[in-house]
């Protein structure tokens, strides 16, 4: 067997600078769970169709499974870890318990990630750009309604409570 | 899933990238948006020895008209053709086609050229750039060279690259006046492969007399195919329902569908010829909208 070239990367996840040395064959969403034990980033299917894996890579969702680790290097990563915790729920984690926008749960780290890129690039958006929004995301429990709702309440919250220009 | 381990390699610049190519020839692929790549990577149907990440060569990502054609540079992900103000007024074709591929998360990624150098006959833009007559920029040790689209795709997960040669731009001539595209897709679920898929690209004169026509079928055979006999025959013809539904039948005896667990290939004739029905038809409304 030939030894393969380990390589250096460093990573900004939720604000918190990593350096690791990864062999790079190292998916991403395994450098996240397992180098850096935040594991509310879910793998679902491992092939690019449930979303439970996405993430944030410099703002856009990305499915951490179909990624290298390498190419994350010297770039920003933003996990469910980062929204917002217990005490301080994000709206979106927030209209998802108001809204029953989960049933097992496996699906939501995924959807909010979803639901927070699409909110950064649309903070008003219909019915129609939310299910087009969550569209590479799969929830086999709620049938989707809690969920558009949930991240309608967030869009709702979030657009009140921004300044106003 | 795990890959098959591989040295990861990432040039800054084209000749650096070309240079490690005819390094490691076939132990080598290019990564680019590496949502067809890695998947089959990690079914180890793909395992290379040395991975070639181009994501970090500046002056690939772009979208412009310039000399007569529409250039896409490679690197351009399909998040940036839905964003681009260019290809949402004058190439609804195109944005068509993007946002039929897979889902909002593969499109942060995916990119244009990868999509065509992949040579995926599942693939949606072979199929809209057969319909636009494009051309693909190849560069490799000796400088660029220029492959016609209905050349490009070989065989089955075959393209005209040579070994040491990257997919470095798209070239779409920019439509006259009065012409319209559409691309209509059969799938079984949002982000699914095409079951079928119909690219359509028309010009009409003032009378609405078709002067081109540029059909492509995705996933009806081995490799994206061009609709010669139907594009043919509509030429210098009123696109009426007449003639479109001859030019329907002619797409579906181009393709060669086999049966699979998205259909039978009875079946999938079936929908070339309706989706061809549908995009000619939708293809002319907008090029009569555009004046």
């Amino acid at each position: 067997m030939t030894t393969k070239r380990v390589v250096d990367i460093t990573v900004k996840v939720n604000g918190k600078e990593h350096s690791a040395a990864v062999e790079p064959r190292l998916l991403l969403v395994h450098f996240i769970r397992e180098h850096l034990a935040l594991t509310g980033t879910h793998i679902g299917c491992d092939t690019t169709n449930c979303g439970a894996c996405t993430v944030l890579l410099d703002g856009r969702a990305v499915k951490s499974c179909t990624l290298f680790t390498v190419q994350a290097d010297g770039r920003e990563l933003r996990t469910i870890e980062g929204i917002g915790n217990t005490s301080a729920l994000h709206p979106l984690q927030e209209g998802f318990k108001e809204k029953h926008g989960l049933q097992c749960g496996f699906c939501t780290p995924g959807m909010i990630m979803s639901a927070c890129a699409l909110l950064e690039k649309k903070p008003h958006p219909t019915e129609e750009d939310i299910r087009w929004g969550i569209s590479g995301n799969l929830c086999r429990c709620t049938g989707y309604q809690n969920i558009v709702k949930a991240v309608q309440y967030a869009a709702d919250k979030m657009s009140a409570s921004a300044p106003q220009a | 899933m795990i890959p098959k381990a591989f040295d990861y390699c990432r040039p800054k610049t084209l000749p650096e990238a070309v240079s490690l190519l005819q390094q490691h020839g076939d132990a080598a692929k290019i990564l680019s948006g590496g949502q067809s790549l890695i998947p089959m990577m990690k079914m180890r149907l793909a395992q290379p020895e040395y991975l070639i990440d181009i994501n970090q060569i500046g002056g690939l990502d772009y979208i412009k008209e310039e000399d007569g054609y529409l250039k896409i540079g490679s690197l351009t992900r399909e998040a940036d053709l839905e964003a681009s103000d260019l290809i949402r007024s004058k190439y609804p074709l195109i944005l068509d086609t993007a946002f039929s591929i897979a889902d909002p998360q593969v499109r942060n990624l995916a990119t244009v050229g990868g999509n065509l150098a992949h040579g995926d006959p599942a693939n949606d833009h072979p199929a809209t750039m057969l319909a636009l007559n494009a051309e693909v920029v190849a560069t490799g040790p000796t400088g660029e060279r220029s492959v016609p689209i209905k050349d490009f795709f070989v065989s089955l997960f075959t393209t005209a690259l040579q070994p040491n040669e990257i997919l470095t731009e798209i070239r779409i001539p920019v439509p006259p006046a009065r012409s319209g595209g559409a691309y209509f897709k059969l799938e079984r679920k949002v982000g699914d492969f095409a079951t079928v898929g119909v690219a359509a690209q028309v010009t009409v004169d003032a009378t609405g007399t078709c002067q081109q026509a540029g059909i492509g079928l995705t996933n009806v055979g081995g490799t994206p195919i061009k609709a010669n006999k139907a594009e043919e025959f509509l030429r210098g013809k009123p696109l009426d329902d007449g003639n479109i539904g001859q030019a329907a039948l002619l797409a579906a005896d181009d393709a060669h569908p086999s049966s699979d667990l998205r259909g039978p290939a009875e079946y999938k004739i079936s929908m070339v010829r309706e989706l061809t029905k549908r995009a000619l038809t939708k293809a002319l409304n907008r090029a009569s909208q555009e004046r």
